[in-house]
């Protein structure tokens, strides 16, 4: 029970969160619940990434990969089975099943950051340029053709569980969007508080001294990255069914620049600020492509040399440490408050 | 016969365009241990700078052996000073800031040049083997490789600038210690690698399509390349893309291009989980 003790604020948020959401289409008009639809998918894809960086200090730069199998993955199933329910477990699956092999070669053989942000990138590159190879007849899942550079389209969307006759409505579809990202938000903040989350941020702080103290980093940075995948995995389910339809561009290199930088501008080491950080930028880019001044690539990077020049925690910490810093004046003793208020004067 | 001596041909283009196009990666890799991810939009300025040379009246020879070399070793330069410097010690953050800035030449390009494809014709002819035509190009781009590592090898093994390069790589500290200034030799290190990377877009914008994302085509291999090799610049980068080439243009040849490249890429993890220091950190361990 002291778990959830020191998550009270986080479980009123995230009840405030949740009723928000759940009213959200009495107020909003159905253009901006679609819009805010695919915001929260790419929030959970948003949430992978932070967890997996800022707590498992794994630097993943393909996190587009899983997103993108798992968007695959939903696709292929929801056409082959006709019901959504095992189209969303096997959106999990496949990229965990990815994650691990992927994971297994890189965590066990030991290779530096470095490399592995350079080859996760590379994934993503290489399923972007197979994907995008796979048109014509030949290719063809089941009853699904993977269609190559036009993606596949007219994917089933969600159902009720059992009943794949009932289509949820768009509004529907964006509660359960909506209710994903604040329990997947909320199971994370679980697990970080758990022992396993105090392990891996161990691991993340001092490799060496975690294994000294009998922790083999290898298989909890493993768990990691494949938990990571599943929910990355379930973003892209989730963005399936917002748009009914994927394409290759799923896997390209513009999205996986985007959730690095999603996950530095909101600040690496904490779950909200991915989200933010995430809300904030598509809000953006959605602005440009509507002013089409300037080119959208050319100011998201343009913010990510920012960010990393001048405000390298991102914007959570940096504000949280604000916060405290105020809060500690506050309650500092005596001659240190008169040496503020000299200066002052 | 015939068939086969098309596909020793490509296997030797293939390693030779692997050679190109990772060589400005790996040096800067060998040095800094920093990996650029705005290595392929060096190879995209060095296309453009060709392009436009050419249709500007330019030799094309010169345009892509001399104009797109020193053109986006200038910009490296530039680049070293005002992103890079700040960010010796912080390696992850150094490669964020290299992606951010590949952002924004792909989307400054975009915005100048628009998204559409330019190119160049290819200056040589071709030549006859039994029925299969091949392209004069090919042996050209192999011969430039090899000059490449030819004088990668002579500098770094023959003169004064070699061997403070080649101190700096191996213990930076000591280096500095005895009055080399590290952070000039990252500077050279950093334009240098521009420079090669520039060079390898040149050679390569008569035969792909010049766009200003073009980048990401060639990224993929030259990264796998680059990780494969290790930090050794000239043997891991040449063993590399030795076996790298060999198996991509046989597995091309027997499946698809496409699949080359996956096939390319398992091979690549397998090796990495096999010696995670890449090819040079087993086999040529402290050589150049």
């Amino acid at each position: 029970m002291h778990l959830l003790n020191g998550m009270r604020g986080a479980l009123i948020g995230a009840a405030i969160a949740a009723v928000a959401i759940l009213t959200a289409p009495l107020y909003i008009d159905l253009f901006q619940i679609m819009q805010l639809t695919v915001f929260a998918a790419m929030a959970v894809l948003a949430l992978s990434l932070g967890f997996i960086w800022g707590y498992g200090g794994i630097l993943c730069f393909g996190q587009t990969s899983f997103f993108g199998l798992g968007a695959y993955a939903y696709a292929v199933a929801a056409i082959n089975f006709g019901d959504s329910t095992p189209a969303i477990a096997l959106a999990i699956l496949v990229p965990v099943i990815f994650a691990t092999l992927l994971g297994y070669f890189m965590i066990y053989g030991g290779i530096s950051d470095v490399y592995l942000g350079v080859i996760t990138l590379t994934v993503s590159l290489i399923l972007f340029n197979l994907v995008n190879s796979t048109a014509g007849d030949f290719y063809k899942i089941g009853e699904a053709r993977l269609g190559g550079f036009n993606g596949i389209p007219g994917v089933p969307t969600f159902n009720l569980p059992g009943d794949p006759s009932y289509i949820l409505t768009p509004e529907q579809a964006w509660m359960v969007t909506g209710m994903a990202l604040i329990l997947v938000y909320l199971g994370l903040r679980v697990l970080i508080a758990s022992s396993f989350g105090r392990i891996i941020v161990a691991i993340r702080e001092n490799e060496t001294r975690a294994a000294l103290l009998g922790y083999d980093p290898r298989i909890y940075k493993l768990i990691t990255f494949m938990i990571g995948g599943a929910i990355a995995g379930l973003a892209g389910a989730l963005y399936v069914n917002w748009g009914a339809f994927v394409s290759p561009t799923i896997f390209a290199l513009g999205l996986s620049a985007q959730i690095i930088i999603w996950v530095i501008i909101g600040g690496r080491g904490t779950l909200i600020g991915p989200v933010i950080g995430c809300l904030l930028l598509q809000w953006l880019v959605t602005e440009i492509g509507a002013q089409q001044a300037m080119d959208a690539n050319f100011v998201l990077g343009a913010i990510l040399i920012v960010f990393v020049l001048l405000v390298p925690k991102g914007i959570a910490p940096t504000l949280r440490d604000l916060a405290m810093s105020r809060l500690s004046r506050d309650t500092a003793p005596a001659p240190t408050a008169d040496a503020t208020a000299k200066v002052k004067t | 016969m015939d068939i086969a001596i098309i596909v020793g041909l490509d296997v030797v283009s293939g390693i030779a365009s692997l050679v190109l196009i990772s060589a400005g990666l790996a040096v800067i890799f060998g040095m800094m241990k920093i990996i650029n991810l705005a290595h392929g939009e060096f190879l995209m300025l060095g296309a453009y700078a060709t392009v436009l040379s050419v249709s500007a009246g330019v030799n094309i020879w010169f345009a892509m052996l001399v104009i797109a070399p020193v053109f986006v070793g200038l910009v490296g330069m530039i680049v070293e000073r005002c992103l890079i410097q700040f960010l010796y010690g912080r390696l992850v953050d150094s490669m964020l800031a290299t992606w951010g800035l590949s952002l924004v030449i792909v989307g400054g390009t975009t915005m100048i040049f628009g998204n559409t494809i330019v190119g160049v014709s290819s200056p040589l002819g071709g030549f006859q083997v039994g029925a299969y035509q091949s392209s004069l190009y090919t042996p050209f781009l192999a011969l430039m490789a090899l000059l490449l590592m030819t004088a990668v090898f002579g500098v770094m093994r023959f003169t004064r600038a070699g061997l403070i390069a080649r101190a700096v790589m191996q213990n930076p500290d000591m280096a500095a210690t005895l009055g080399v200034n590290p952070a000039r030799v990252y500077m050279a290190t950093f334009g240098l690698g521009a420079a090669m990377s520039g060079l390898a877009g040149g050679l390569l914008a008569p035969i792909a399509g010049v766009v200003p994302t073009m980048g990401a085509a060639f990224i993929a291999k030259a990264f796998i390349t680059v990780v494969g090799g290790g930090t050794s610049i000239l043997w891991g980068l040449i063993s590399a893309s030795g076996l790298f080439g060999f198996i991509n243009q046989i597995a091309a040849f027997l499946t698809t291009p496409v699949f080359g490249e996956v096939i390319l890429f398992i091979a690549a993890i397998i090796l990495i989980r096999l010696l995670p220091t890449g090819i040079s950190g087993r086999f040529f361990k402290g050589r150049l």
